[in-house]
């Protein structure tokens, strides 16, 4: 088991479990998960396909909730909360990052960054600020006004982590970031998680790749719906 | 908070960028947006016209009614058409009908409410101008005419009393018959002649719109083109009666035709417009007792008044309903795309649900774009419905009326449509899954 560091976590799960009705069968996605993840984490979830990864980042993520057990975010218990209250987690505690960067394509690439800020009310001028400047920090301070599909899968990744940064999200999640992008935009993708975590940021990385492991702080690997292993390194390879 | 939290929902700032967001995503697809408002383009724009055409037509009949006057009950003697009492007539080979002197006297002295009665006397004849003539109707009536019945004088005067009591040979033509009888002369201070009676043109009066109208409608089952609509000469009265004497000779095809007939028309004034109904009944009832067969018609303009607004008004339940079946196709349409394209951008939802956006978010922003959708078809309808008229008016010399709440409420119309046909399409979207919105393809 990873030691745990001593401030309060940001993420708590307590006997979490997902079911699903396929037919006549009960499926049991997740099952008696426990986990806490703390602030500043660098987490990469792995596991093979079909071991419950993408249930755990949706419940992690407050776009499903689990049939059994509790979740904590920041101390809130949100597996009890309404759509409503769901959405607005979502927006103002969580970020998003996607395999296949999900841009919304009829909007440039500011107007993209801005969309979780639009949600929460953000000034336009105010949200508008925050866009450029992050933009920028993905280094494309230059192509503000193009849309996505004027941009590369690793540019359009890039666009992806600033509208997940905008809302200055408590967790960061990432969805096989990396999964359609060559070994080269990928390893840019990853310095620029390294570097985020290493500015504070709690980052969980949901992959089925095994290098991963070698990158993050903590790897959890996940079988048959349970966590099969937790293990935290000491130190991070440089 | 939930007060500040309401505020911050329906900010003008959220409705703008929602406005700006549906025009980038219609801008998307823009021959597709642009067939889907056609519907209500044509919808909107042909609700407009039909209302401008339809509201000019009316408006030319009840001008027309108007201009007979609607405080006048109109009376008219008429053959009797009934053969067994026309037998019963003791053989006499005078014919004898129509309205009398002591119909008005009665009239004068028990209907509530009348103020005047101006009875005229009619003879058709020739009216001659040296060689040019027309068979016309020469009125012999009284110098409160014109005013009575609403009928203007162009040109010279019309007789006065005095001119009525000295029995002056005096005349005023209506306009076309003027026209007929004098092309290319100036006709007040020239003479006409009806058999041997000479008389001096004083005055030119506007053509009677009644029988202008009634005329013209028969236009076709007319022989002869010599009588022309509206043609008229006035004299007064009493010098009708010294000229042409209470019986009235005619000498037609071979044949003389006699007919007696005291008062050929009499208009009666009523003093308020509400009383014209009951007074006109009153007429009628009167008329009933004093005549054995109807030998007289009975004009009343403020009852066709109101059977043309009654017309005007089924009229417009018809618009409207093709109006509404026009929308009702147009809003089909128009949910129909949007269904589409919420299946179409359910990733997008997904994407917006996840960052954030709450169900009513999704709800406003699709709704946001099908109103747009058809309040732009709106718009564009509008400047079509209004641009229609001008053009019928223009070619087709046709009065049309644009009423200022008809592109009001069509306009209205097109943007309820957009709400009521895009409410299913924005809470279909809002309802998905957003796992599921994301996962598709």
């Amino acid at each position: 088991m990873a030691s745990p560091p001593t401030s309060e976590p940001v993420i708590e799960l307590r006997g979490v479990e997902k079911h699903y009705q396929m037919g006549d069968t009960l499926v049991k996605a997740l099952q008696g998960v426990d986990l806490k993840i703390f602030p500043g984490d660098y987490i990469s979830i792995l596991g093979p396909s079909g071991c419950g990864k993408s249930t755990m980042l949706n419940i992690l993520g407050c776009l499903d909730q689990p049939s059994v057990g509790q979740y904590l975010l920041d101390g809130l218990d949100v597996s009890k909360l309404s759509d409503d209250d769901l959405s607005q987690v979502r927006g103002k505690k969580l970020g998003f990052i996607f395999q296949s960067y999900n841009l919304i394509q009829q909007l440039t690439v500011v107007e993209n960054i801005e969309v979780p800020l639009y949600y929460q009310g953000v000034s336009e001028k105010e949200s508008r600020e925050i866009a450029v400047e992050l933009a920028t920090r993905v280094g494309l301070g230059k192509r503000l006004d193009h849309r996505p599909t004027e941009l590369s899968g690793g540019q359009q990744q890039r666009v992806a982590i600033a509208r997940a940064l905008s809302n200055n999200p408590s967790v960061i999640l990432a969805d096989e970031a990396t999964g359609n992008l060559d070994s080269k935009s990928g390893g840019d993708i990853l310095e620029i998680f390294d570097r985020l975590n290493a500015e504070g940021k709690t980052l969980i990385l949901i992959t089925h790749d095994e290098a991963m492991s070698q990158r993050t702080s903590r790897t959890i690997r996940l079988k048959d719906g349970e966590i099969a292993s937790d293990r935290r390194r000491e130190e991070k390879v440089p | 908070m939930i007060q500040h939290s309401l505020l911050r929902e329906f900010s003008l700032f959220r409705l703008k960028r929602s406005v700006l967001l549906g025009i980038k995503s219609l801008w998307m697809h823009k021959l597709r947006s642009l067939l889907t408002a056609m519907g209500i383009v044509f919808g909107v724009c042909s609700v407009i016209a039909m209302l401008a055409i339809g509201e000019g037509a009316s408006h030319e009949a009840q001008q027309q009614i108007k201009e007979l006057g609607s405080q006048n009950v109109i009376l008219r003697s008429v053959k009797a058409t009934d053969a067994t009492t026309a037998g019963e007539q003791e053989r006499s080979l005078i014919l004898e009908y129509g309205l009398t002197y002591r119909d008005i006297a009665q009239i004068q002295a028990t209907v509530p409410g009348v103020l005047v009665t101006i009875p005229a006397r009619e003879v058709k004849d020739f009216i001659w101008n040296e060689s040019r003539s027309i068979d016309s109707s020469t009125l012999g009536t009284v110098p409160w005419f014109p005013e009575m019945r609403n009928r203007s004088v162009v040109r010279g005067r019309f007789f006065t009393e005095i001119e009525m009591n000295t029995r002056a040979p005096v005349c005023i033509l209506s306009k076309s018959l003027a026209r007929h009888l004098f092309p290319l002369s100036e006709p007040i201070g020239d003479t006409v002649r009806i058999q041997s009676s000479y008389f001096r043109v004083i005055g030119v009066i506007a053509d009677d719109p009644a029988t202008a109208s009634a005329e013209s409608e028969d236009k076709n089952g007319r022989a002869d083109p010599n009588q022309g609509a509206g043609m008229e000469m006035l004299i007064p009265i009493s010098t009708l009666e010294d000229h042409f004497g209470e019986v009235l000779f005619k000498y037609r095809s071979g044949s003389f035709e006699a007919e007696k007939v005291e008062l050929h028309e009499v208009t009666v004034r009523i003093d308020e417009p509400e009383s014209v109904m009951p007074a006109s009944q009153a007429i009628r009832h009167l008329l009933e007792r004093n005549h054995k067969k109807v030998d007289y018609e009975m004009i009343v303009p403020l009852d066709l008044l109101r059977r043309a607004e009654r017309t005007k008004q089924i009229f417009n339940i018809v618009l409207g309903s093709i109006a509404a079946i026009s929308l009702l196709v147009g809003g089909i349409g128009i949910m129909n795309i949007m269904l589409a394209t919420v299946t179409e951008r359910t990733r997008e939802i997904g994407i917006r649900r996840a960052l954030g956006a709450k169900k009513k978010d999704i709800v406003v922003q699709f709704l946001i774009e099908t109103v747009m959708l058809s309040g732009a078809g709106g718009v564009i309808g509008v400047a079509l419905g209004l641009a229609i008229p001008l053009v019928i008016t223009h070619f087709a010399e046709m009065v049309t009326i644009i009423e200022f709440w008809a592109p009001a409420l069509a306009f209205s119309i097109s943007v309820i449509t957009g709400v009521l046909f895009g409410i299913y399409p924005a809470f279909r979207a809002a309802g998905m899954n957003p796992v599921e919105a994301l996962r598709h393809e």
